[in-house]
């Protein structure tokens, strides 16, 4: 600890006004804070402060998501060794194979976030904002396992600049950066982000062959071209031991991250409670009208399948993105619920709903929450008159 | 929420606070009331009245009794802030462009009062009592809301609001405090209960028992207030008695400002003598003091003793105190010192160790294993200054019907309108203290919402 504060100390004369590297001083500020949290204390307002920030803050969320990341690692193996029909392969191997494919995406997606967030806070004079931490580790968890690593860079760029700098950093974003990534690919490259052939490594080396009947389409992607009988059953699909993308298969590790974030105070229970039940409500009715494989999916199971845990627990609650206002969190969350399954069940050209459905209420969440705050003041008015 | 039943002819409302929070800083003052001699020295701040012009009335050398104008606010000059005691006036310290930050008094060992006429305010008139209040320098105790500045005479309150216990950190105990002062304080509330046509409430907290001085009094609404802090806020009970809306004024003083309004009555002199609490995790022997308004802060520190390290000295409480120097003086509104140490120190990565001596209302440090533990709170301030991000988390510590970020965002972006529909009227900085403490991302509350007031007291000019 010493060196570090005293090579921090020797250095920091280049970085202040008037050294030499004074353009770098956000640079220089996001490691130094990093290593020490400053020794700056009150000096307007309450004279003592919750010992929480929001580095403490976004690394909790970070830690949520490690029950995805390391199932989605597992899986990765798990699908690709089935793929080949190559039954004996051990917890280790699956995990290790999944390694191997996973950590170049994390590495990437944070190198390139981290990178351009550098490079804006240096241009714009700003201090470099916590936030990235977060959506480097989001973005992978939402792609697909064979990515091109070059679109993890390029979406990932897309989404710092245009999804948050642009509306001037952290906490101003009108949509969730993680989500505006995919959203690029989905759009940009759709061959690569959808249909049957991106979800599992089908990587050969030479002897080996696909098992017969091999689709290599996610659970989704089978129920919206009607294989009703491929689909997974509920108790698998919760596990999580199917294809999708990296992070987002295990409702249960979807779960763990939820206890962690609403038991620490960090993410909504309010928005992921009303997703859930949004999702029921909206699969319920479908049920019941039962015109197509994916409206004979019972309610719960569509809560398993696809991005919806996922997107419900780690995408939705983003506190920037998401309404603002507890009664607004309820009818944000409950509509991101209903159009995620909307968006399944009628329009086959989008098996999954979950991102359209978030960034739509993204945009949203702005008149939700004017709206309540409308009532709020209708009632001091009021109070008045009497 | 609200539930009334009347007791004795009086109607009791029974008011039941859910959000907030009890922060458990060490360093309660221990039941004991210690007198010391008089302060050699004196002070009153034109700074601890936000709003007033001061108008000097006296000059360095001058003789001065307890009771004779100092200095007068130059917007209305009919306010005049009176000597404590008798003395000499010694310096008139000034700051940046001239600021007058401190008129200081060399007092005399015995006081030497102004006599002003003993009287009945049941006898008088509103005018009387009035007059009688404004040129013995008792007048600036009273303060009113919107703003939390001091009362204008010429306005007509629709409620006068005395919140008899204080719930913030380490506060003193009025129940203690005020033993034996019956009959002063009911005098000091028969003058408050001419000064509006409407109700003088007093407040008292439901959870304990509350001194005779209180339970006895008469003319008064009593309310009960239940739950943590900031139920003891002047703001938070008038938002749930009678809110102020727009062009709407309550007038509010404190239990032991209200003696001093009695004794003006019943003995005919500007007694601002009160007992202080001297809290806080750096003091040696927390405990309570009979001293006086503006009274310097040194000898009664200097009794109770300090540790060793670095000290922050605070007229007041933790959260919404002023920071006074070491022989600075106990502020105008004040009877509570805490002293907190300073907290300079660099934390390697403390943003991810478990941190279990580390408070937090999240859980996002392991200190929730230990629930009940007493902390040693410094100033650090853990983190830097950042974006609103979090949402939901002030609320969760804001008592009223009101949306706390919307408002700081419409006062950022001074929208007027905005802050009046908002609720502005209905608070004041020390309202925004809890959120500005639990804020994750260190926003400045208190300061914005003193921003956002003096923004609307001029526009209203």
């Amino acid at each position: 600890m010493r060196p570090i504060r005293n090579f921090l100390q020797k250095i920091k004369p280049h970085f202040d006004k008037g050294g030499k590297l004074e353009k770098f001083y956000p640079a220089y500020n996001a490691f130094e804070t990093f290593f020490f949290v400053p020794g700056e204390t009150t000096h307007t307002g309450a004279h003592i402060r919750d010992a929480v920030d929001l580095k403490r803050t976004m690394i909790l969320v970070v830690m949520s998501l490690t029950p995805c990341l390391l199932f989605g690692m597992w899986n990765a193996g798990y699908q690709h060794y089935k793929a080949l029909g190559i039954t004996d392969a051990s917890l280790l191997d699956n995990f290790i194979f999944g390694l191997k494919k996973v950590l170049p995406i994390v590495v990437v997606s944070y190198a390139s976030g981290l990178g351009t967030e550098f490079t804006f806070a240096i241009i714009r004079k700003h201090t470099i904002n916590e936030g990235f931490l977060v959506s480097g580790m989001l973005i992978p968890l939402v792609m697909p396992i064979d990515i091109p690593l070059w679109m993890v860079a390029v979406s990932t760029i897309f989404a710092v600049v245009i999804g948050k700098e642009v509306f001037g950093g952290t906490g101003m974003n009108v949509l969730n950066p993680a989500l505006t990534a995919r959203a690029f690919l989905f759009f940009a490259y759709p061959t690569k982000m959808s249909g049957n052939e991106v979800w599992i490594n089908t990587d050969m080396a030479p002897g080996q062959q696909l098992v017969d009947g091999f689709s290599g389409a996610t659970p989704l992607g089978d129920a919206a071209a009607g294989y009703a009988d491929k689909i997974p059953g509920i108790w698998e699909s919760f596990i999580g031991a199917i294809p999708g993308s990296i992070g987002e298969t295990s409702t249960l590790a979807c779960l763990i991250g939820a206890v962690i974030l609403i038991y620490t105070g960090i993410g909504s229970w309010r928005i992921m409670l009303s997703v859930f039940l949004g999702g029921l409500a909206m699969s319920a009715i479908f049920n019941s009208v039962g015109a197509n494989t994916l409206m004979q999916i019972s309610p719960l199971h569509h809560i398993v399948l696809g991005g919806f845990a996922f997107g419900a627990v780690f995408m939705a609650t983003d506190p920037v993105t998401a309404a603002q206002t507890n009664t607004g969190k309820y009818i944000y969350g409950f509509l991101i619920g209903m159009f995620a399954i909307m968006i399944r069940v009628v329009n086959p050209a989008y098996p999954e709903g979950m991102m359209l459905a978030i960034l739509f209420m993204n945009v949203m969440a702005p008149l939700i929450d004017h709206y309540v705050v409308r009532a709020n003041i209708r009632r001091r008015l009021k109070r008045v008159k009497n | 929420m609200l539930s009334l039943f009347s007791t004795f002819s009086r109607m009791l409302a029974y008011i039941k606070i859910k959000k907030g929070l009890n922060i458990k800083l060490a360093g309660e003052a221990d039941k004991i009331l210690t007198n010391l001699p008089l302060p050699g020295t004196i002070a009153l701040k034109p700074t601890d009245f936000t709003g007033v012009v001061p108008g000097l009335l006296v000059s360095p050398g001058d003789e001065v009794k307890a009771g004779t104008p100092l200095f007068c606010d130059k917007n209305n000059e009919a306010v005049k802030f009176c000597s404590p005691v008798s003395g000499e006036v010694a310096e008139i310290k000034r700051g940046e462009k001239r600021k007058i930050l401190e008129i200081k008094i060399l007092a005399d060992k015995e006081i030497n009062y102004i006599p002003f006429n003993k009287a009945d305010p049941g006898n008088l008139s509103r005018e009387e009592v009035i007059d009688a209040l404004l040129g013995s320098g008792v007048w600036p105790l009273i303060r009113q809301r919107p703003f939390g500045i001091i009362a204008n005479p010429a306005d007509k309150p629709k409620a006068v609001f005395i919140s008899a216990f204080d719930s913030n950190p380490l506060a003193p105990d009025n129940n203690f405090m005020m033993q034996d002062c019956a009959e002063d304080f009911q005098t000091g509330l028969n003058a408050l209960i001419k000064l509006t046509e409407g109700k003088v409430h007093l407040n008292i907290n439901a959870r304990v028992r509350s001194s005779d001085v209180f339970t006895s009094a008469k003319g008064v609404q009593i309310n009960k207030f239940s739950g943590p802090h900031p139920a003891g806020n002047i703001g938070v009970q008038v938002h749930h008695i009678d809110p102020v809306n727009k062009g709407e004024v309550v007038w509010y003083i404190s239990p032991q400002d209200v003696l001093i309004a009695g004794r003006l009555f019943n003995h005919g002199k500007f007694d601002a003598s009160k007992t202080v609490a001297l809290t806080g995790p750096q003091v040696k022997t927390p405990k309570y003091y009979k001293t006086i308004i503006g009274a310097s802060v040194k000898n009664m520190i200097d009794d109770a003793g300090l540790k060793d390290g670095e000290s922050r000295i605070i007229s007041g409480n933790v959260l919404s105190g002023k920071q006074i120097s070491q022989d600075g003086f106990l502020s105008f509104y004040d009877s509570h010192i805490t002293v907190i140490p300073e907290g300079h120190v660099p934390e390697f990565i403390g943003w991810l160790k478990p941190g279990l001596d580390k408070f937090s209302v999240s859980r996002t440090f392991f200190s929730w294993l230990a629930p009940d533990k007493i902390y040693h709170f410094n100033t650090n301030m853990h983190g830097e200054e950042r974006p609103f991000v979090v949402t939901g988390e002030y609320e969760k510590v804001f008592p009223m019907d009101i949306y706390p970020v919307q408002l700081l965002k419409s006062i950022l972006t001074e929208d007027i309108e905005m802050m009046e529909s908002l609720g502005i009227y209905e608070v004041v900085e020390e309202d925004f203290a809890l959120c500005e403490f639990i804020c994750t991302s260190k926003i400045p509350s208190q300061q914005i919402i003193r921003k956002g007031l003096d923004t609307i007291r001029k526009e209203l000019g």
